[in-house]
């Protein structure tokens, strides 16, 4: 019988010839945030560790609660640079950092094939190269920084086929919301979600990073796209990888758990609706709901493609007054290439506003924290009660495209009605 | 081990910003995320619950973030263990990795806010003193029964190194 692509990558991390349901892998490289990495040093540091199992393959990017937010945030930092002095594991502070699921691939220490895991759920953004990646929790992370190891259970695996023609519209964050509103936030518990695109219009490799982030909504251990031409094509412009890409694809004979096509040819843009990422709707059954602030970013939707997207749409037009928008960038070297090709000056003059690369009021951190009954649309990956600030707000999820469009009409739009 | 204690009923999909929000994140403090735990949907929960009290939930619960506060933050609260229907991956193995009690339990919809249980967390049985039940968890894998026998990751990597 053949194995999955993740199968096999897990495969080649154990010493065992066959998997067994649970394996205690090596890791290729794990990171954390200011968030989970904080706790990790204290759980490696009460433990009792005294050496990291190889500080090239550690990564602790500061991006949560960056620039510091407060006392304790400032001093969480502090922690980790402390740790990462003492350790010589790679440390990244504000200036140089920006959201990990999109900084650590510019860097160059994401290669298709390699096992990673992150203290961080959206670790699964990075299964759109090709990678087995997995978010995990901050004893995990201690543990594996000594080790260089993790105790896995080999996933069953749902096969996702993408097919048709997607309208001009529609883009990978829309794929994902229909998915998720089709099978439910535990409709792929504990499962892969091995995504194909057999559509005529492609993913690019920035749309598949969307697609695997938002896979963990579902409820998956994580997604996974086989990694090709177009993959190594993406990395270049950060590094060059040899990669075996024959070794890194699912078998035809893989068992898979489900198999799901869906076609994209009927779907219009997606948002999901309050209070969870399953309550999906099409952009055009909420045009009547009001809003009072949009944010374009997030590891989901924060990449150079996501922002030109936004701009197409807001170019030579304004924010609807009383609509407060915010735009934040993912990392520094987006937010310089959107400087250089005019995105940025197209949303500043539609009365924007920009942050620092950081996750931002995602997770209800900071910059555009909501009141109570402030209703958000917005371009992250998760609308739970109180997620982005007061318990009695509001956030909905969609495109880039359907944010800036939100954002003119000062409604909930779609991007039709305004190009 | 033996618990008894108080029910404190949650439904379906009780995420980890439900359990503890983000505006805490910043302390690795038990105490003080467990005084904040369930603050977004019960605001009162931190002052109801009493040591030894156990959560009963439906399906997916822990949804959400990677956030191990979450556990903690349960743990802060001193409730002995966390039974539901199904949990979320991460928040499944921050608990085992923590060695905070967890068990999975189909029949929760049979067990109400307010009801004494006395769990048998070796067996994997649940008795429902008020209404006179018993209901049967799902056992767990061997090697995860491991790591929860040593009380956690940490402690099982050491018995490792200290077995050879």
């Amino acid at each position: 019988m053949g194995l999955t692509l993740i199968e096999k990558i897990l495969l080649f991390h154990t010493e065992k010839k066959k998997l067994e349901n649970f394996i205690y892998a090596k890791v290729d490289f794990c990171f954390g945030n200011d968030v989970t990495a904080p706790l990790a040093v204290k759980i490696f540091k009460e433990a009792g560790f005294s050496s990291v199992f190889n500080p090239k393959k550690i990564a602790f990017v500061c991006d949560h609660f960056l620039p510091a937010k407060d006392i304790r945030s400032a001093n969480n930092v502090k922690i980790l640079k402390e740790f990462a002095q003492k350790f010589k594991v790679n440390f990244y502070d504000i200036n140089q950092s920006g959201i990990e699921h999109v900084f650590l691939v510019e860097k160059g220490f994401i290669k298709p094939g390699s096992l990673i895991i992150g203290a961080d759920s959206h670790t699964s953004t990075l299964g759109a190269l090709g990678c087995a990646a997995f978010g995990v929790g901050s004893t995990d992370l201690a543990c594996a920084m000594y080790e260089g190891k993790v105790w896995l259970k080999v996933p069953k695996v749902i096969k996702f086929i993408y097919k048709g023609k997607r309208n001009r519209w529609v883009r990978a964050k829309d794929l994902i919301l229909y998915t998720i509103g089709k099978i439910g936030v535990d409709g792929a518990l504990y499962k892969v979600m091995e995504f194909h695109d057999k559509m005529v219009n492609k993913l690019t490799v920035e749309e598949r990073f969307t697609i695997c982030n938002m896979a963990v909504e579902a409820g998956a251990k994580t997604g996974i796209f086989e990694p090709d031409e177009k993959t190594l094509k993406y990395l270049e412009r950060f590094k060059r990888f040899k990669v075996d890409l024959k070794r890194l694809k699912s078998d035809k004979n893989a068992q898979y758990e489900d198999i799901i096509e869906i076609d994209v040819s009927k779907l219009d843009p997606q948002v999901a609706v309050p209070h969870l990422p399953q309550n999906v709707k099409p952009v055009n059954e909420l045009r009547n709901v009001e809003i009072n602030q949009v944010f374009v970013g997030s590891c989901t939707n924060g990449r150079l493609s996501d922002l030109k997207d936004a701009a197409k749409v807001l170019r030579g037009k304004k924010v609807k007054k009383g609509i407060r928008a915010i735009l934040i960038p993912a990392t520094p070297l987006i937010y310089k290439q959107a400087l250089q090709k005019g995105i940025i000056k197209v949303f500043l003059e539609a009365g924007f506003v920009i942050c620092p690369p950081n996750c931002g009021p995602c997770l209800g951190g900071h910059f555009g924290v909501l009141d109570k009954h402030e209703v958000a649309l917005v371009t992250t990956n998760r609308n739970f009660i109180g997620r982005m600030g007061h318990p009695e707000s509001k956030v909905y999820l969609c495109s880039p495209l359907v944010a800036a469009a939100s954002a003119i009409k000062g409604r909930i739009a779609h991007p039709g009605e305004v190009l | 081990m033996i618990f008894e204690g108080k029910v404190h009923k949650f439904g379906d999909n009780i995420n980890t910003d439900d359990i503890i929000a983000a505006k805490y994140l910043n302390s690795q403090d038990h105490d003080y995320l467990g005084k904040h735990c369930m603050e977004n949907i019960m605001p009162d929960f931190s002052k109801k619950v009493k040591s030894g009290d156990i959560i009963v939930a439906g399906k997916n619960f822990g949804c959400g973030s990677s956030r191990e506060h979450a556990p903690l933050a349960i743990k802060g609260c001193k409730v002995s263990v966390v039974i539901a229907k199904s949990f979320a991956r991460i928040f499944y193995r921050n608990a085992i990795n923590i060695g905070l009690p967890i068990l999975i339990l189909k029949e929760t919809d049979r067990i109400e806010e307010g009801d004494f249980l006395k769990v048998d967390l070796s067996e994997g049985k649940v008795f429902n003193l008020s209404k006179n039940e018993e209901y049967s968890c799902e056992s767990f894998p061997s090697f995860m029964q491991e790591i929860i026998k040593s009380g956690g990751l940490v402690k099982w990597i050491k018995e490792r190194r200290k077995n050879g």
